[in-house]
């Protein structure tokens, strides 16, 4: 079993979600992020510039079993991609167990 | 003719009254999450409790009657004119009952505190701040107030002092105060930080404009009440002199933002608005719709200079209510003597007397109040407070408890 983590563009998140479907990922959890990193953004507000270092993005959090692997990974690569810089990043580590809460089952039948 | 007056002066109570909405809604808008309860918990109590203490002196203390044109006082309590057969004396004013004139004057009393209430947002204790404000609203407002308003010295100079509905009464006297609290309990944390002007945006934008426009509506029972009877040529000229001056300082506000900063900023639109309707305020009744416009627009640019004069010599004032209040209230009541029907060189003099007569009595006492309160208990709250928000430690709670993205 995999975990792959992806941190995207909320602009990109409708498109990765559905390329996610199209290759039978159907489950996985996401949440609303802030990083920082090499883009900057300026503003004023009431007569005072400032900048920020904050970058708004979608972290997705995706347990699979191994066979699924690449196709996720392509999903994500080509749905998310705008080309520009600050797309994002995707981890994958390995996971040792899982367990369905419900019937206390547990193994790969748990992420079907 | 009485009830129908009384009927436009009931209507324009229940605007003024609304215009407490108004200002919380924009004081919670321009300030941070974290101190949201706290502003509005200070906005009840300035309504509350300047409302009973208008009863118990304020009233009585800003009309009462014949003295010595500095200070007099009426007595304890309400005591409405009773006719021979003991009902309600109908002849106590043309324009009004005394119940309806002692609720709008009361309506505009705790106006003068809520100003304040922005100004110090997000580090003023609050038991020093409730203080200040009883002794504000409840003795320095109605004895300031009764210099013109109550028929004192500055209704008998020889060219009288003119401020139809209070840029100074009421919005300079909030406004100086508001200076003085500023310059005694210092700016915010990080809001001067390594030399330079730091941004600390609002929290709430679409509740500001909200306040903004509700103030708007208020400010016609605000004015058009002020008529002090529903003279149809009266009131209705007021009503349009006051919306070209707030429409003409929003636009000149957010032109002169747009240029100097190269952004479109939404606040500063807002506060051109309310410098507009701060400024038309004295004079609402003596102007044509040109000079409406014109004394609006200038308080516009003065919005956009003043916000930035003001971080600029370390004040911290997270509403801009130094630059609406007191910098349009003193241009508006100048504006009387420049403009309009009563514009005169005598006029601008007595102008200039009323403006130092409010400046000295509001700065002495509201020095006065805030320093001893200062050496006394302390104004400020501690820095751990400060930055964990008043909400949590003033009030154990949250304004929005099931959706905070920002813990501080």
């Amino acid at each position: 079993m995999k975990k792959v983590e992806a941190i995207i563009r909320k602009s990109r998140f409708s498109e990765v979600k559905k390329a996610l479907h199209d290759v039978g990922v159907n489950f996985f959890s996401y949440w609303d992020v802030t990083g920082l990193g090499n883009e900057k953004k300026g503003s004023v507000y009431r007569g005072v510039s400032y900048s920020t270092s904050d970058i708004q993005r979608r972290y997705l959090s995706i347990v699979i079993n191994n066979e699924f692997e690449e196709a996720t990974i392509n999903a994500i690569l080509q749905a998310g991609k705008t080309g520009e810089v600050g797309d994002g990043k995707i981890f994958v580590s390995e996971i040792t167990e899982c367990y369905r809460i419900r019937t206390g089952e547990k193994g790969s039948q748990t992420l079907k | 003719m009485l009830t129908t007056n009384n009927v436009w002066m009931m209507i324009c109570t229940g605007l003024v009254f609304f215009m407490h909405l108004g200002f919380a809604f924009l004081e919670i808008g321009l300030t941070r999450q974290k101190n949201t309860i706290n502003i509005l918990f200070k906005n009840i109590f300035i309504i509350t409790i300047g409302l009973l203490l208008y009863c118990l002196v304020g009233f009585n203390l800003m009309y009462p009657g014949e003295f010595n044109g500095f200070l007099g006082f009426a007595g304890f309590g309400l005591d409405a004119p009773r006719d021979a057969a003991g009902a309600l004396d109908l002849a106590y004013n043309e324009g009004y009952t005394y119940w309806t004139d002692f609720l709008f004057q009361g309506m505009f009393a705790a106006t003068a505190a809520t100003i304040v209430s922005g100004a110090v947002a997000e580090r003023m204790k609050l038991g020093p701040f409730m203080i200040f404000t009883i002794i504000y609203v409840g003795l320095v407002y109605p004895i300031a107030g009764s210099w013109k308003w109550g028929g004192g010295f500055l209704d008998q100079l020889e060219t009288p002092f003119y401020d139809f509905a209070g840029s100074t009464l009421v919005h300079s006297v909030g406004g100086w105060a508001a200076l003085v609290a500023v310059w005694l309990l210092g700016s915010r944390i990080g809001k001067f930080k390594d030399g330079k002007i730091q941004a600390i945006p609002g929290h709430n934008i679409p509740l500001a404009t909200a306040g903004v426009l509700i103030l708007w509506l208020g400010w016609f029972g605000f004015n058009g009440g002020s008529v002090l009877s529903a003279d149809p040529a009266l009131t209705s000229l007021t009503l349009v002199t006051t919306s070209l001056a707030a429409a003409a300082g929003g636009v000149v506000a957010f032109l002169v933002s747009t240029l100097a900063y190269k952004n479109y900023d939404l606040t500063m639109f807002l506060n051109g608005i309310l410098g507009g309707l701060v400024g038309i305020t004295a004079g609402a009744d003596q102007m044509s719709p040109t000079d409406a416009i014109l004394i609006g627009a200038i308080a516009g640019g003065l919005i956009v200079a003043a916000v930035a004069f003001i971080d600029k010599i370390r004040l911290d004032d997270p509403v801009g209510a130094i630059a609406v209040h007191l910098i349009c209230g003193i241009w508006g009541t100048l504006a009387v003597g420049i403009f309009g029907e009563l514009a005169g060189g005598a006029q601008f003099v007595s102008q200039l007397i009323g403006v130092a007569s409010y400046a000295a009595i509001c700065i002495s006492a509201s020095f006065l109040i805030l320093f001893i309160l200062k050496k006394v208990a302390g104004i400020r709250v501690s820095e751990t407070e400060e930055i964990e928000g008043l909400d949590s430690h003033e009030h154990g709670m949250s304004a929005y408890p099931d959706f905070r993205m920002n813990e501080h």
